[in-house]
């Protein structure tokens, strides 16, 4: 059993990763456009790992584009824990309740977060990302189960999702404030476990439990992969570039 | 083993080890000549010695490997700490540690072992990734029980080797409370460590990635053992229970899952204080690092943005305390130091 910090292989996809984006709808697009199978060969042979896909929200490069990946990431959990306020669940809590006090902590956090970003980008005299569109037409707002099994996807994603970009991050001062946020959304992913299934703060769908205990992170396109799947069309993350 | 190879990998990660290695020193005189006259039992001791002595703390800054060791020692610190209340993984329980895991509740204990193994699992991915970089990891701390608050390393009453601190008492079944008070002290300032470490791993990707999945593991552990001292040890749904006032002050007995302000000064303020707390720079620390660099954990300035509802406008009806919640501070390693050496005994486990 390999306690080894530094695995040799990327773990599997769940089926909640596999995406739903299908690539039809480009070949459409051309279609719609008028353009021969010639000339969308010709197109399609001009495009780089740096094009932006059509329709797609390109984060860019470099430690612009990982704080712009962070922002993205913060405006859909933003958007979830905004969501479900008007939600039955959610309006029906007791004011005094853990799950209420959580879940308006979460929101405040969250929203923190996001806002903090798109200030800090643009602060560092670059442009942020537009504001996306979320889409959570697979969440029942009114049903427990449904918003906290959605919580507990978003907040292990962005760990998951901090921790794979630290490696490409070149500002020690961008480290720390991935780092700073990383541990409290760890913290978030704890208790939204536990109020699922009491003591599952720690298991091992996201931590590596048998062999070295380590967070399974994730790398750019694999949490793209997900969080596409809550983000409407036009606003589909294109992270090829970090 | 071969003491050139294990320079020259160590050469790989700091290329000025010919220079922090004293050439005086008579390991090498012995060895300067094809006839080595040192046996191959000795060697590694004088060796190990003298690489703990070039890597001890300096006014440079840390390298991977010293980074590495230093959270070692934290993780022994922890791992030690949960063996000698739960009883070591696979080891009989004693009756002291019997008692004491049948005073919390199911899932409360559960989760301890959940802590204690993953803790025993860092130390030993640790050693192992020091060890592939070529560097020596720190000697194992003791790992003998005197039955009462420690082991010859380490005394978790905090009394400094007389085993009669303000914990004293933290692994029997009264003292329960006080573990989780412990407990949620040490996980606190691991998280805050890695992050204070991070910067100086940037330089091996790999290492770092490591260092930033064991981190948010501990802020895992530090959410949950809040929640289980929010609820009380024998509560078997801890995460359902809401915490009990509402100012900073309520925070040392009744913690949300993160740090609100600064928690009051933790569990024990007296005592906990510097968990929370600010640290203080080291002469190493880059001057590119954004201001406050080790603030304490009510700051809510970051990457030079004052957060409040001025500067964010949506957040205008949002708590005052929301603000430094949603961040945690890193601490520098002296000050790191400086709270373990809370758990110190004579052999100065941490200098």
């Amino acid at each position: 059993m390999s306690t080894k910090l530094i695995p040799s292989s990327q773990p599997q996809l769940s089926d909640l990763d596999k995406p739903l984006y299908s690539p039809i709808k480009r070949r459409s697009f051309f279609m719609y456009a008028g353009a021969t199978a010639g000339a969308t060969a010709l197109v399609l042979a001009g495009c780089s790992k740096s094009d932006s896909t059509p329709g797609m929200v390109n984060v860019g490069s470099n430690d612009v584009g990982v704080l712009n990946y962070a922002y993205a990431l913060e405006q859909l959990e933003a958007g979830f824990y905004t969501s479900l306020r008007t939600g039955t669940y959610y309006t029906g809590l007791a004011a005094g309740s853990a799950e209420k006090q959580i879940l308006d902590d979460l929101y405040y956090h969250e929203v923190i977060h996001r806002d903090f970003f798109k200030a800090a980008i643009t602060g560092a005299g670059a442009t942020p990302i537009k504001a996306l569109t979320p889409d959570f037409s697979a969440v029942n707002f009114n049903d427990r189960t449904s918003v906290l099994s959605t919580a507990k996807a978003f907040e292990d994603l962005g760990v998951a999702a901090y921790n794979g970009a630290g490696r490409r991050i070149t500002s020690p001062n961008y480290l720390v404030i991935a780092g700073k946020i990383v541990s409290v959304e760890a913290r978030h992913a704890a208790i939204i476990r536990d109020l699922v299934s009491e003591g599952t703060f720690v298991g091992s769908d996201v931590v590596a439990v048998s062999t070295s205990s380590t967070e399974i992170s994730k790398d750019p396109a694999t949490v793209a992969a997900t969080a596409n799947m809550y983000l409407a069309e036009g606003s589909k993350l294109d992270v090829s570039g970090i | 083993m071969n003491i050139f190879e294990i320079i020259s990998e160590i050469e790989k990660v700091d290329p000025e080890v010919y220079d922090r290695l004293d050439s005086r020193r008579s390991i090498f005189k012995h060895m300067s000549g094809l006839g080595q006259k040192l046996t191959a039992a000795a060697v590694p001791l004088a060796f190990g010695a003298i690489l703990n002595k070039a890597y001890a703390q300096t006014s440079t800054a840390p390298s991977v490997v010293d980074v590495l060791n230093f959270a070692l020692r934290l993780e022994y610190l922890e791992s030690t700490f949960y063996n000698l209340g739960l009883g070591t993984i696979g080891a009989t329980a004693t009756a002291q540690q019997t008692a004491f895991r049948a005073a919390f509740s199911a899932t409360n204990l559960a989760s301890l072992d959940i802590i204690r193994l993953d803790e025993s699992n860092h130390v030993t991915a640790l050693r192992t990734t020091i060890t592939a970089l070529g560097g020596t990891p720190i000697t194992a701390p003791s790992a003998t029980f005197n039955g009462v608050n420690g082991t010859a390393d380490f005394d978790f009453s905090g009394g400094k080797g007389t085993t009669a601190g303000p914990f004293a008492g933290l692994f029997t079944a009264a003292g329960a409370a006080t573990f989780l008070a412990v407990a949620q002290a040490l996980e606190d300032t691991g998280v805050r460590a890695y992050k204070g470490g991070a910067p100086y791993l940037m330089s091996n990707k790999d290492v770092l990635t490591a260092a930033l999945n064991i981190h948010s593991v501990e802020a895992r552990h530090a959410s949950r053992l809040r929640t289980m001292r929010r609820a009380g040890i024998a509560n078997n749904t801890a995460s359902r229970v809401a915490i009990t006032g509402t100012t900073e002050a309520d925070r040392s007995a009744s913690p949300k899952s993160w740090i609100s302000g600064n928690d009051n000064g933790g569990p024990a303020p007296m005592y906990t204080a510097p968990v929370y707390g600010a640290g203080s720079a080291p002469s190493y620390t880059p001057t590119t690092l954004s201001a406050p660099v080790f603030p304490a954990e009510n700051n809510v300035i970051q990457g030079g943005v004052t957060l409040s509802a001025t500067t964010l406008t949506n957040t205008a009806t949002f708590p005052a305390l929301s603000y430094s919640e949603a961040f945690d501070e890193p601490l520098d390693v002296p000050t790191v130091l400086t709270i373990a050496r809370t758990f110190d005994t004579s052999t100065k486990f941490f200098g």
